[in-house]
């Protein structure tokens, strides 16, 4: 047992580090190291413009997706090659947030499905940050059941026609192509008539709006779809196989692995080891002191399972499915953590400005910020399915909604 | 990196867990649970000829020499099988002790004796309620004789010898602590059992009345090797809580499948699965913070007491959470003293305490990362 990488890592992750070190773009180290929960912002540049650059600067020395097959801008790498370069790009990685869905999610699906003229059209410029993707999947009517989708295709000749609308999609609108899942056939159970498509986001009819959050942000889109035209050598997978494609996609989301998640601990730790209260400092206190041991075992229990799946990794073999705890665990604690460090504050803590002396109202932020932690990507429900039919393998629920034509369900509670 | 067990320690796990299945099943553990025993001694004798009660001893020593690695993949099926025989007093506490500040003709009395199952030993900590604390030990040694009560002992009442902490000064300093080792068959010594909630385990009172003892380790430094023990056995129990999970884990889904109510199997419910998935959630916590406590113990690395109580404290709640949530699973049938429920219950419940109640390994925690942020 140890932490050491073999000869051959250790070689990989010198020329890593040697080349972040030579090219990486420091003048945003500073703003880079602060912690941040999700979407990264910088103060005098847009984050897609500086993410791009640096994307690109990485593709062309054979850095960007480099768990990717040469041939489509990759470099070939092991998994445990990609998870080293994660490392060693460190803080820079979060300049690689607006490429992530497509290099996650998009890409995997267009190489598991596209022809071999799309592969090669496509993926190179997606790794290379010059065009970015987005993922259309859910809607209003399709959150967590992403199969009961409502957004149609129809074909017509060579194309479909598509009408509809999809929401919480992530950077639609600095986005050039979108992954899209339809119903193509309502006569069928709802997993059957589904087919999946790729199109290009300046297609007519196409309108993207933003949604204002409940923290008051706006990170997320609605997308409309008014007559869009899609040619049908723009399918992935055969008609009414969506289901199956999506799969794909989803199952590439979840194998990410080192994935730093946010838990909101060091911030904690550091708050109250600093924080003056009539008492003494608040971590003298036993009451916190409790409540800090707990989420401390937390964010070491995360840190040293993903160490187990990178061993794993690093002796060529699958990681098993521990990993699927990470956000479950992280979200709860971003959300309880944000609480009790208001609650540390006093009535002051429902003050929220930037310049409040008291952490900068981070934990106001983050507070806010929370449940949608516990919903993107999985929602703590869907996650515990998860791992009890996968993990553990229990029975799944039984779904009345099963052998129905799609048409024929129930479309509202009362 | 290669954070995890070799090939060689696990197949060793396979053998401990094949051994204790076939020579440690419910039936046994029930004997002792049942009163109709103070321990398993066929089972002690087995593990002694498989070589695990010794496997971190060293050779001169009659040990097989192997490594804390190797008695941490034996703890965790100890705690998955219950065993009903005094392995963490003995091994974790007593052996551990010796091996930190026994001197040569102490380690050659009672370690060989250890690892061929001939002596059973124990700490003699504490003195009534409380965790563990130089303050609360007011036992008192002179003269090389003891005067004063232990309890709880774990298995006391079937030790052969313990390692007993007793007070040498009054400065009101941790130097005030020694440690001395006891023949518990001497004179001077008188042992009353005690009832546990955990009935697979034995507790005792011990009574010393100038009670003959010899030193172990140099005079005023007893503190320091208790706190030493007491982390590397924080460890090592850790392994065994996250046995007992895992092991309770299986039994809730396990019934789950089984079960039918309301025409389906309770595993298909949500509200079930969210209760199993979420011992996975603790069960997976725990057994990574563990990996990294054998790290630390087996490298002796300066790490090692932030990682051990951080062991300790995932563990603790995992075993406590998997154990409760079992019972639930099972509903009415899990609370009848004929399902094997309530052992790893019982066992949960009093392994939580024995080494320090939660609340001191979470202050222990901060402490320890507060000392290292510092440095």
């Amino acid at each position: 047992m140890n932490f050491d990488d073999t000869p051959q890592e250790a070689a990989f992750r010198a020329e890593a580090r040697k080349w972040v070190e030579a090219n990486a773009p420091k003048e945003y180290e500073a703003e880079l190291s602060k912690s941040s929960l999700g979407r990264i912002r910088l103060e005098r540049a847009e984050i897609v413009d500086v993410g791009k650059a640096w994307q690109k600067k990485k593709a062309e020395a054979g850095w960007a997706c480099l768990h990717w097959p040469k041939e489509y801008g990759g470099r070939g790498a092991t998994p445990i090659e990609r998870v080293i370069w994660q490392q060693e790009e460190g803080i820079y990685g979060k300049l690689t947030q607006p490429f992530q869905i497509g290099e996650g999610m998009c890409g995997p699906t267009v190489m598991a499905y596209g022809s071999e003229e799309h592969k090669r059209r496509y993926l190179p410029k997606l790794a290379s940050g010059e065009e970015i993707w987005c993922q259309l999947f859910s809607e209003p009517a399709g959150g967590s059941d992403v199969a009961g989708l409502r957004t149609r295709a129809e074909k017509q000749g060579d194309n479909w026609i598509i009408n509809g609308q999809k929401i919480w999609t992530s950077g639609a609108h600095y986005s050039d192509y979108g992954l899209l899942i339809t119903r193509t056939d309502p006569n069928v159970p709802k997993h059957k008539g589904l087919t999946m498509f790729f199109l290009d986001m300046k297609s007519k009819g196409v309108e993207v709006r933003p949604i204002k959050q409940a923290n008051g942000m706006q990170e997320f889109n609605e997308v409309y779809f008014t007559d869009v035209v899609i040619p049908d050598s723009q399918r992935l997978g055969a008609v009414g196989d969506g289901w199956n494609v999506s799969l794909t996609t989803l199952m590439n989301e979840r194998m990410s692995i080192g994935a730093r998640l946010a838990t909101g601990f060091p911030e904690m730790f550091e708050f109250c080891s600093n924080l003056m209260t009539d008492d003494g400092l608040a971590i003298d206190d036993p009451a916190v002191r409790s409540k800090l041991a707990n989420w401390a075992v937390k964010a070491s229990g995360l840190k040293y399972t993903s160490y187990r799946a990178i061993s794993s990794l690093s002796k060529g073999e699958r990681p098993g499915p521990e990993n699927s705890i990470g956000k479950l665990v992280a979200g709860t604690m971003l959300q309880d953590i944000a609480t009790y460090a208001m609650d540390l504050e006093g009535a002051a803590g429902a003050l929220a400005g930037a310049a409040e002396e008291v952490a900068n109202g981070q934990f106001q932020q983050m507070l806010l910020t929370a449940p949608s932690m516990r919903i993107a990507g999985g929602t703590d429900e869907i996650l515990r399915n998860i791992i009890a039919e996968r993990v553990l393998g229990l029975p799944g629920d039984i779904r009345v909604d099963k052998d129905v034509p799609f048409n024929k369900i129930p479309t509202k509670g009362r | 990196m290669n954070f995890d067990f070799s090939d060689e320690q696990k197949q060793m796990r396979d053998e401990a867990r094949k051994f204790l299945s076939e020579q440690c099943p419910p039936k046994a553990v029930r004997t002792v649970l049942d009163g109709k025993a103070a321990y398993d001694k066929a089972l002690w004798k087995g593990l002694a000829e498989m070589g695990f009660l010794g496997v971190a001893i060293p050779e001169q020593f009659g040990g097989a020499g192997a490594g804390h690695l190797e008695l941490c993949v034996i703890a965790e099926e100890m705690g998955r099988a219950l065993a009903p025989v005094p392995f963490s007093s003995t091994v974790y506490l007593a052996a551990e002790a010796l091996m930190l500040a026994g001197s040569d003709a102490q380690k050659q009395t009672w370690l060989p004796k250890i690892a061929a199952g001939e002596a059973i030993g124990t700490l003699a900590l504490f003195e009534g309620k409380g965790n563990p604390s130089p303050k609360a030990i007011k036992l008192a040694a002179s003269g090389g004789t003891l005067n004063g009560t232990k309890k709880p002992v774990p298995d006391g009442a079937i030790a052969d010898f313990a390692v007993v902490a007793a007070r040498t000064g009054s400065t009101g300093r941790d130097a005030d602590i020694s440690l001395f080792l006891v023949d518990l068959k001497g004179g001077g010594v008188e042992v009353k059992e005690l009832t546990s909630i955990d009935l697979t385990r034995g507790q005792a009172e011990i009574t010393f009345t100038n009670a003959k003892a010899e030193p172990l380790g140099a005079t005023g430094e007893g503190w320091g090797i208790i706190t030493q023990v007491l982390d590397r056995a924080a460890v090592l129990l850790a392994f065994e809580q996250v046995g007992g999970a895992d092991r309770a884990l299986e039994m809730g889904r396990d019934y789950a499948l089984d079960r039918i109510a309301f025409g389906r199997p309770i595993g298909s419910f949500q509200a079930v699965k969210h209760i199993l998935a979420d011992m996975y959630v603790s069960a997976t916590l725990a057994r990574s913070n563990c990996y990294y406590g054998a790290w630390a113990l087996s490298t002796n690395a300066a790490e090692l007491p932030e990682a051990a109580a951080a062991a300790r404290i995932s563990a603790t709640q995992a075993f406590q959470h998997c154990a409760k949530n079992n019972i639930q699973v099972h509903g009415g049938m899990g609370f009848t003293w004929e399902f094997d429920c309530h052992m790893y219950y019982r066992r949960a419940n009093a392994t939580a305490l024995g080494l320090g109640s939660l609340s001191y390994w979470e202050d222990a925690l901060i402490d320890r990362m507060r000392k290292k942020n510092a440095a």
